[in-house]
């Protein structure tokens, strides 16, 4: 397994786990002080030790900037709006389903869909760090990442939601999912008013990154 | 008690700047490669995931608040490399790695990277400890957030759910402990829980009598209340 969870070996050298260092002697002091050079001087000192492909790095991105993002998770929400079957095991067992549709891995291990209704309207955000489910809605934003965002969502996420152009009607109660632990959690958006007659594509169009955070709602027709 | 990281319910940090939905992946080309480089390096099995989050949220917090979001990255595995010995100090003040690792044979090869990302790494294990609450059950967080085996070290409790009265609503099953796993003591697994929380309970002027707020967390988070 990797990158998960498993038992680490005890590290050969040093302490091996982080501690508190006075902002003068943590190691990133060592490194150049502009961020763009500090990544550059880390990926040579671990390609040099042969510890890095570097080519393996250009896959990675590729994958997240071309093959794994939003889009994936649309297919998964159009679905549920267009197969009760499919909709209610969704519910049921979020991991399972979209394993089977091809959308499991990293960051994406422990999933659970939240649906939108007219009573409940949820909204998903880490205050601890950045906590996202990848292989359904790819990297997330920069503003998802943010100090405001983590701190706001929680306390604040009618004013957050003003921000982001979203009223809801005032029985509407909130839902926020701070991500906690390693379950991810992705929003089922209510489905628009006047679109029984699209197709599942067509619908796809409708479902943006923002309404499966809950911070957007489904495009209209 | 608590670190510069947890951050929920915090006044101050002004508006939310929204991103178009074409915006791109990576605003930088050094974001992309410090994310490429974070999971790279985390694929040559020397920490966990809560090993390297702990890691970003012992950096300074005069430096945790100032770096961007990929600079805590590059920092916090800066550090890790150092504390796992898999980098010495020397090497990244001169920026030149001395000679081959001994971990040469975990590099993560182009070919893997595919199958790597799909296969994840599940945080459920198998746990002797019974579980102690079902959905409804009402319960109460830790009053004192801080991680109870290692002091200062990692938890997932955040402080603004501290000492708060919830409802069980889902069950996860059982999951790693991260205040054990992030200080190299075991899995430690146990029952994870979503509650809910009236945002009255958390906020002193919450917006709205029917808000809530769900956290997942482990059973020894929790007492009956």
């Amino acid at each position: 397994m990797w990158l998960g969870l498993d038992s680490v070996p005890a590290p050969r050298h040093g302490r091996g786990m982080p501690h508190d260092h006075s902002d003068h002697d943590h190691p990133h002091a060592l490194l150049p002080s502009d961020p763009a050079l500090r990544v550059k001087a880390l990926e040579t000192i671990l390609t040099q030790k042969g510890l890095i492909d570097p080519a393996a790095l250009d896959e990675i991105i590729e994958t997240y900037e071309t093959k794994i993002g939003p889009r994936n998770g649309a297919e998964v929400v159009a679905r549920a709006w267009t197969d009760p079957a499919f909709r209610e095991a969704l519910l049921e067992d979020a991991t399972k389903v979209v394993s089977e549709l091809g959308f499991y891995g990293r960051q994406g291990e422990h999933m659970v869909a939240v649906e939108n209704t007219k009573d409940v309207h949820n909204m998903v955000v880490c205050t601890l760090c950045s906590c996202y489910p990848w292989p359904l809605l790819g990297i997330p934003p920069g503003w998802y990442k943010s100090d405001a965002y983590r701190a706001r969502a929680v306390r604040e996420p009618r004013k957050v939601l003003a921000e982001f152009g979203v009223t809801l009607p005032e029985d509407t109660s909130i839902r926020v999912w701070d991500s906690t632990a390693e379950v991810r959690y992705l929003v089922v958006p209510m489905r628009p008013t006047n679109t029984e007659d699209l197709t599942q594509s067509e619908l796809v169009e409708l479902i943006s990154r923002d309404s499966m955070i809950g911070t957007g709602l489904a495009g209209q027709p | 008690m608590t670190r510069v990281h947890d951050m929920g319910g915090r006044f101050g940090d002004g508006a939310i700047v929204p991103e178009t939905e074409n915006a791109p992946v990576f605003h930088e080309d050094w974001h992309a490669r410090a994310l490429a480089l974070t999971l790279a390096a985390g694929g040559l099995g020397q920490w966990n995931i809560d090993i390297s989050r702990h890691a970003r949220e012992c950096l300074p917090p005069i430096d945790y608040a100032r770096f961007s979001y990929y600079e805590k990255w590059m920092a916090g595995l800066a550090g890790l490399l150092v504390d796992t010995g898999v980098v010495t100090r020397a090497e990244l003040a001169e920026g030149i790695g001395q000679g081959e690792s001994v971990l040469t044979d975990k590099r993560l090869k182009a070919e893997n990277v595919a199958g790597v990302l799909a296969s994840g790494g599940p945080a459920d294990r198998p746990s002797d400890i019974p579980v102690a609450f079902k959905p409804a059950d009402q319960v109460r967080t830790r009053k004192i957030t801080g991680n109870r085996l290692v002091d200062g070290g990692h938890t997932r409790l955040p402080l603004y759910a501290a000492g708060a009265v919830g409802r069980i609503v889902r069950i996860h099953g059982t999951h790693i402990l991260p205040d054990s796993s992030a200080h190299r003591l075991g899995d430690g697994a146990e029952s994870l829980y979503a509650v809910a929380f009236a945002a009255s309970e958390l906020w002193a002027n919450p917006e709205h009598p029917k808000d809530e707020v769900v956290l997942d967390l482990w059973q020894s988070y929790l007492e009956p209340a």
